[in-house]
């Protein structure tokens, strides 16, 4: 069973010995296995269990990483040493990692524990995470849905209890959506804060690696251990990283702006009202509100997919069958052998979005597509840094709907693209968004809430989420 | 703008992919959707707009060019799918006649 509400609690009962953390670790492979038609993993390592012994000695000894014994999944699309790395994709089905990604590196040197890898759409293409070759990943809260995508098995492991916390990734909302559909924290951090490095390129100046977690204390945590320049990353930011952990509590009033494009037709009754009733409470506490504008949302979700299947489209060149991934057996000349390995390799979706990548880059496209949609890129930043003038953070919703049925989207590629609504932007804009579980609909299914904040601010989406949480304005 | 079926074949060999001809009608229907909603762009002018092609701002990033240890062969030949001792295995590139 799991008696303690965040990571620090946890080292508490480890010292007073009220918890052994061989046995945590065994509840969780146990649940795991439990679990199994969840379908969270792709892949369990059973002897981590060995690390535990070891590390609950350090913590009793008291020296000790900041990390030490917790219990962490990661998203296949991340490299550990010695590890398979498949990106759920049939492609990269028999990959071995020969090195571990700057964030694996980390988590290792504060003594966490790595339990294993999970679920997700292929190459992180998708908002349901029916895109794996490893099948559907299903949500706890009702198994005839999808736990949202594309991080899917690392919000299901989160949110059934299969682990402590997981890392996902977070191109145009992969952690955010399923964060919101399963009912826990997510976060993208700002572009650049975390390195890279490890992490299988799907859109590079989009791509963010984030943490799932059931408390915002354990958020801030993780943020405080991955964040950091990073010399493998070229575009690690040398911003300084805060103290996230020990600067949870806001030392004045923040003003929140609402975003008037948000709350329109197409959100969830449900959804509307229950982030209001946080409005009306944190109203209630002083917080002061405006309206605000971001008049270019209504062109993200066209700007996102041009911008990321471009970029996609090239940064997948690389699977050829040649050095590594699937080759197709006794190809007839070099062209067969890059043609017959890529098609029977790569899914349908990613397949559909090198296509439209390749066309928005070729010649007599690019300036119409490609182009265009950088410039546009450029209206979608400066909006926020327009709303951020006036306001420190801004509350929307994470999803216009709660977790939609398996197959309820699947022939309709716009209709699946138009879910990420109100993620995208963030993306495009590069800035740093939380998703918050407020409460649950009238089928018992999770509500999320999302917080945005500037380029590297942090510390005030935690901040506010740690408000939210500890003064329990949350529904459930 | 709209993409034919001789236009997905033409993309497909960019893209070095092969579909067969139920998959191709499927796509070309479904790229001319994608296509004609992000046509909603050309409602904005941007003529005088500088295209993002990074959301933070960077400077380039230099470093002196010194050498270090790096991935070993037997390593890089790891993940293979046709090797030999030292080398890379693919289809033969040269035709003979």
């Amino acid at each position: 069973m799991i008696n303690y509400k965040n990571h620090r609690e946890k080292i508490d009962k480890i010292l007073k010995k009220e918890i052994s953390l061989q046995d945590n670790v065994q509840y969780f492979l146990n649940r795991i296995e439990e679990n199994n038609n969840l379908n969270a993993f792709n892949f369990v390592f059973p002897e981590c269990i060995d690390k535990a012994k070891e590390i609950e000695n350090k913590i009793l000894s008291g020296k000790y990483g900041k990390l030490a014994g917790m219990v962490i999944a990661i998203k296949d699309v991340l490299a550990i040493k010695d590890k398979p790395l498949t990106c759920s994709s049939n492609i990269l089905k028999n990959f071995v990692s020969i090195y571990d990604a700057t964030v694996i590196q980390k988590l290792i040197k504060e003594d966490a524990i790595i339990i294993g890898k999970t679920n997700c759409d292929e190459f992180a293409m998708g908002s349901s995470n029916e895109n794996s070759k490893f099948g559907n990943v299903l949500n706890p809260y009702d198994n005839t849905r999808v736990p949202g995508g594309s991080s899917g098995g690392s919000a299901v492991a989160v949110a059934a209890d299969l682990c402590d916390v997981s890392f996902g990734t977070d191109t145009g909302g992969s952690i955010r959506q399923p964060a919101a559909f399963c009912g826990v924290f997510g976060l993208k951090p700002t572009y650049g804060r975390v390195s890279r490095y490890g992490l299988t390129a799907f859109a590079s100046s989009f791509d963010s690696i984030g943490p799932f977690a059931k408390s915002t204390e354990d958020t801030a945590l993780i943020l405080s251990v991955i964040a950091g320049i990073d010399k493998h990353d070229s575009t690690s930011s040398n911003n300084p990283v805060t103290d996230y952990m020990n600067n949870l509590e806001l030392n004045k009033k923040l003003t929140i702006g609402i975003p008037k494009e948000y709350f329109t037709e197409g959100l969830n009754e449900e959804i509307k009202n229950s982030i209001f009733d946080i409005i009306d409470k944190l109203k209630n506490n002083g917080f002061e509100f405006k309206e605000i504008t971001l008049p270019h949302n209504q062109y993200t979700i066209a700007t996102y997919y041009i911008l990321t299947t471009a970029e996609a489209s090239a940064n997948l060149a690389r699977y050829d069958g040649a050095r590594y991934g699937y080759r197709i057996e006794n190809p007839k000349n070099l062209l067969d052998m890059y043609i017959e390995s890529r098609s029977k390799g790569f899914g349908k979706e990613v397949k559909r979005r090198i296509m439209l990548g390749t066309y928005v880059l070729s010649s007599g496209y690019y300036d119409a597509y490609y182009k265009k949609a950088q410039k546009v890129r450029q209206l979608i930043k400066n909006d926020f840094i327009n709303a951020f003038k006036s306001v420190d953070v801004i509350i929307t919703p994470t999803t216009p709907t709660t977790a939609f049925k398996i197959g309820e989207n699947i022939d309709d590629p716009l209709q699946m693209y138009l879910n990420d609504i109100y993620t995208t932007s963030i993306n495009l804009a590069g800035i740093p968004a939380i998703n918050i579980p407020i409460g649950k609909d009238k089928n018992n299914l999770p509500i999320g809430m999302q917080i945005l904040a500037n380029q590297f601010e942090e510390d005030k989406l935690l901040q506010m989420s740690y408000f939210i949480e500890k003064n329990r304005l949350l529904s459930h | 703008m709209s993409v034919t079926i001789k236009d997905v074949e033409y993309i497909a060999k960019l893209a070095r992919l092969k579909f067969e001809e139920d998959e191709k009608e499927k796509l070309c229907k479904e790229m001319n959707q994608i296509l004609e909603y992000m046509a909603k762009l050309n409602e904005l002018d941007t003529e005088n707009i500088e295209p993002l092609s990074h959301p933070i701002e960077l400077n380039n990033v230099f470093r002196e060019d010194e050498i270090k240890q790096s991935v070993s062969t037997e390593e890089a030949l790891k993940n293979a799918p046709d090797k030999d001792a030292q080398f890379f295995r693919v289809p033969k590139i040269i035709n003979v006649e």
